[in-house]
Order: structure tokens, then sequence, then C-alpha cells
């Protein structure tokens, strides 16, 4: 402890020498060492974006080689096109519920976990299983778990007589969303508390002590001073969780492919199967394209949201 | 400390935390619990009118099944390949990155770490297009180098990420004094940094690895056989003709999540610290 100390102190007295080695050397190292992690997500990912905006102006079609600049058709067809619109609306559907469903859950798991009690790292490490499990593994489990003949949550349903018969949970138009909402909640649920639990221990306890003396219950303490104090990281958690949500598809993929009668499609199983069945690459981009827009959009929502509670909180 | 409202907890309140502790386990744990169970079950005992939640007869079957009959082991290694291939290249560029951006003098760093993080936002349908031709052009469709040259980059930003928090936390001092010695970044990284990160680096290591393992979009779309294919496209293949064999489902399953679920347990108060990081700074 004392040499680091001594060093702290060598440092401090020869600040010319070190300004000119730094001159001398400029920048180089740092950006060396960022170099390969600049190669990989400019290749990965930048490339492609452009790449992918690029298409979106073609007719590109695997399957007969065609390859044309059409410019701004694509969109024009898109625009047109019911099943993208039926997509995007199931998109936003499945988004909006799930991100609410998640934080509302989540929230209250935070709010008892935030209290201390026997068992409570037993509770946290249980949280991680959904979240550590692999989503096509999920998408089986809730397959199991929902079957309309077999599984167990017909079973349970019906032995506390809540259903008369059994419910084709994923096979029907009417419950399939909500089958894969159930399911993505599930999953996410856990690990949305482990965040806002994360955020409800930065809040002091003395403020809490405070509206204890003040006599605040403790309804009114979470109304009036956690609430007010985690609302930003509620936000910018709720923003990652629907920002995420957006893009599902290896639920909706696995479970119902989409199915029934396209009542779960989704931007992404809709982007892929254009892309990957029907072989339109450019089509496909295009969808993509407008897919991203969207969720630049929610992201600007929820930036501007952000900035607000941050501002009103510094005030 | 901060269970300030909880100090005079009243029986009656005990009572209500520990059921609302249990539902959380129960939620959390009980969808796995059943699918281990139903791995060990007779495709009949399955079908029957009442489930039952201890198997009985208790049966190997279905692992047998898996391995024998569908070759899970193939899927298992090409996942093993790939994940350990990802995470080992994400914990080596992830820690350069991370070290240039917490310690070097560099200028708009937070910029770089805002850029960096956002390439993880967007949506991956949007890339998997481009890449596929990109990949079919330089004949790597189909092979494992193409998969961990995609997690790579999906992976670096959050590895960065929770790289970066904690290599602020190393204090300054003892590069700078490795620095006074003569040694360069590079050396300052493998010899000062790195050894005082171990422990951050095998949590890290472990959400690369998980996140490489369960990627489903990218393997089904640039791998077509069973020499490269990995864990989540064999089990999303898992269906038979006439029926769907749920007890092999269930099995497969308990394979590929089991482990997983035991390092998670094992680690599961330094991940959370890693993964909350970004909650808890800004």
């Amino acid at each position: 402890m004392s040499r680091v100390a001594a060093a702290g102190g060598a440092i401090t007295r020869a600040p010319p020498a070190f300004a000119i080695t730094r001159t001398r050397r400029i920048d180089w190292p740092p950006l060396l060492l960022l170099l390969p992690t600049a190669i990989s997500l400019g290749s990965v990912c930048v490339y492609p974006i452009l790449g992918g905006l690029w298409l979106s102006l073609h007719n590109t079609m695997l399957a007969t080689r065609e390859n044309r600049f059409v410019g701004w058709l694509n969109y024009r067809t898109l625009a047109a096109d019911p099943d993208f619109w039926s997509a995007w609306r199931h998109t936003l559907e499945f988004t909006a519920v799930s991100t609410l469903a998640e934080t509302v859950i989540g929230l209250g798991m935070a709010l008892l976990l935030v209290e201390w009690f026997p068992g409570r790292g037993l509770v946290r490490a249980a949280m991680l299983i959904p979240w550590a499990m692999p989503t096509v593994v999920t998408s089986k489990m809730f397959g199991w778990l929902f079957d309309g003949q077999n599984g167990l949550v017909n079973w349970m349903l019906r032995s506390l007589h809540l259903i008369g018969g059994n419910i084709d949970w994923y096979g029907s138009p009417n419950t399939a969303l909500g089958t894969i909402v159930i399911a993505d909640v599930w999953k996410t649920a856990p690990f949305m508390a482990l965040l806002l639990l994360a955020g409800l221990q930065t809040i002091p306890g003395s403020l809490l002590e405070a509206a204890r003396i003040d006599g605040a219950g403790a309804w009114q303490a979470f109304w009036r001073v956690r609430l007010p104090m985690l609302t930003p990281i509620l936000l910018i958690a709720a923003m990652f969780r629907a920002l995420d949500a957006f893009r599902i598809f290896d639920l909706v993929y696995v479970l119902t492919g989409g199915g029934p009668a396209d009542s779960t499609e989704v931007l992404s199983t809709l982007t892929y199967k254009t892309l990957f069945s029907a072989l339109e690459f450019g089509y496909g981009s295009a969808l993509a394209t407008a897919m991203f827009a969207t969720e630049a959009a929610i992201a600007l929502c929820f930036g501007i949201l952000i900035a607000h509670s941050l501002r009103r909180q510094e005030r | 400390m901060v269970a300030g409202l909880g100090l005079r907890r009243s029986g009656r309140r005990n009572v209500l935390f520990f059921a609302g502790a249990a539902a959380i386990v129960l939620w959390s744990a009980g969808p796995f619990l059943w699918q281990l169970s139903t791995s060990f079950q007779l495709d009949r005992a399955l079908v029957s009118p009442t489930p039952s939640l201890i198997p009985h007869p208790f049966i190997l079957q279905h692992y047998l099944n898996i391995f024998s009959v569908k070759h899970f082991q193939f899927y298992v290694l090409n996942s093993c390949i790939v994940a350990a291939a990802t995470t080992s290249l994400c914990l080596g560029l992830g820690a350069a990155a991370a070290y240039a951006l917490a310690r070097l003098k560099l200028r708009r760093r937070f910029g770089l770490l805002g850029l960096i993080l956002s390439v993880s936002m967007f949506p991956q349908i949007a890339i998997v297009g481009p890449l596929y031709l990109l990949a079919s052009s330089l004949g790597l469709l189909d092979t494992y180098v193409v998969l961990v040259i995609i997690y790579l980059a999906l992976g670096l930003p959050l590895v960065i990420w929770v790289l970066f928090g904690y290599f602020q936390t190393i204090p300054e001092e003892l590069d700078e004094a490795a620095r006074i010695d003569g040694a360069g970044p590079l050396r300052i990284l493998l010899l000062v940094i790195v050894p005082l990160s171990v422990p951050c680096l095998v949590t890290t290591g472990l959400i690369a690895f998980i996140a490489a393992w369960n990627e489903f979009m990218f393997a089904l779309a640039m791998t077509s056989t069973i020499a490269h294919q990995t864990v989540p496209v064999g089990i999303a293949n898992f269906t038979n003709l006439y029926y769907v064999p749920w007890g092999d489902i269930a099995a497969a399953s308990v394979v590929v999540t089991l482990p997983l679920v035991l390092l998670v347990l094992f680690f599961q108060r330094r991940i959370i610290e890693g993964l909350t990081q970004g909650a808890v700074k800004e």
C-alpha cells in the first residue's frame, strides 16, 4: 500500500517529464487497443446495416437472381402490405403489454427483495434461472406447459374449476399472442426485478427513515420516496426491455412459427421468412429498415421521458 | 440499513414475506422443475389424465433417445466450440478496448462507449440478410467461423461495458507505478490489470458464454447441417412427424440448461453485480 502511495507521490512531483512522453506517443496505444473492436463491430454491425439500407432499394431475389435498383419501390409496396401492418401491430402490442407486465411484476419482486429476510440470496439465485435458460428451451418448455391436450396449465386450471374444458393456448388465434406474452414475462420479469433491486438499493435508507418518522406508512413511502427516486432507472430498464421485446424472434418462431392464421406473426419472424423462405432479400431489407425506424422511434420516446424525469429529479 | 421500513416486522408481515418469496422461487424454478420431471417420465405417463410431479416409473429412455437416435452430442459439441471461442475472443478484445476506454487519455471516451453500446440495441434481424450474403460470397456459410465472428460482435458491447466499470474501480496508482517502471499499455494491461480482474473476467466470460450458447436466429440462418448447427437449432428441430416428443425435448432442455443453471447459481452474486452495474451507475 505504501509503495502505491509513494508512486502516486512521485507522479505528482514530476508532471513535465510525463507530459512529454504523452505527446511523443500520441494516442496510438489506445487506438490500437480499440482497433480489433472497431473492426469487429464495423464489419458485423455497421457494414450490414448500411448494406441493408442499400439492399432495400433493390429488387434482389436469390431465387430468380434478380438484382436491379428500384428506388423506393419496396417501401411503397410495404406501405400497402397488409401482412406488414398486421405484424407491425402485433409487435407493438406484444412490446407494450409485455414491457408493462414485466416492469410491474419486476417492481413487485424488487420491493419484496429489498427487505432483508433469511434465504434472500437463494431467492435471488433462483431468479437467474429464467435468464440463463436458452430462449428456444423456454419456448419448448411453454409449449409443453401450455399444451392444448396434456399441458400442466390446462390441468391445473381444470382442477381449480377455472375452466371447463381444455384451452388450445397457442393453437388458437385468440390466445396465442397472450401465451407468448406469458412466456416472455416469465423469462424476463425476474431479470427486470434484479435491475430494479439494484436501483432501489441506491436509495439512501435515511430518506426512508425520515419518511417513517414523519408518519408515512410503507404504502406512502413507496409513492412519495421510492417511486420518484426510482423513476429514471425504471424508465431506462423499461426502455431496454421494450427495445429487446420489439425484436422478439426465438419465442414466436419456435412456439407458433407466426401462426395460427398469422395471429402471432411479428416483424422479426415476417422479415426472416421474407429473407430465408421467399428469398426476397430486397423486400426483406425494406422490412428490416422499417423495423429499425420503429425501434428508433421507441428509443426516442423513452429518451425524452428519461431526460424529463432526470430533470425533474434534479429540481 | 436499507430495510428501514421492515425493522418492526410483525408476524403476519413475516408470513406475507415468505409467501412472496416462495411465489418468486416457484415462478422462477417451477417450470424448469416440471421439465426435469418430464424428462424422466414415460410418454404414456405424460399423457395420463392426472400428471404427476414424481416420475413413476423413473426412466432414462429420453436421455438415451436424444443421444443415440437424435445425435444430440454433436449439437452440444458445436455449441461448446462456438461458445468457447466466442468467449475467449470477447474477453481478449473486450479487455483491450475497456482498458483503452477506462485508462488511456482518449478524447470523447464516453461518446465512444455510448456508440459501442448503442450497437447492441438495433434489431438483429436488420443485419442477418446482408451478413448472409457476405458469408455466402466468402464461402463461410455453415462454418464455426461465421458464428464466432457474429457472436463476438454481439457480445463485445456488454463485455466492454462491464469490464470498463470494473477497471475503473482498480486504483490508477497501480498502473502509474508500472508505467514509471517502463511498462507500456499492453504490458500494464496484461501484468497489472488482468491479474486483478480475474473474478470479473470469469463472470463476464460466463455472461458472454451464455449469450453465445443461447443464440438462435443467426445459428438458424448461417448453419444448415448437424456438422455446425448449435444446440438451440437442434432443439428447435426436435419434432417427430406424428407427435411432439415432449419427453425427449425435456431431456434435451435439461442437458443444455442444467450446466448453465449450476454455473449461474454458483456465480450469482457476481453475475447480478455485473449485469446491473449500468442501472446503478447512471
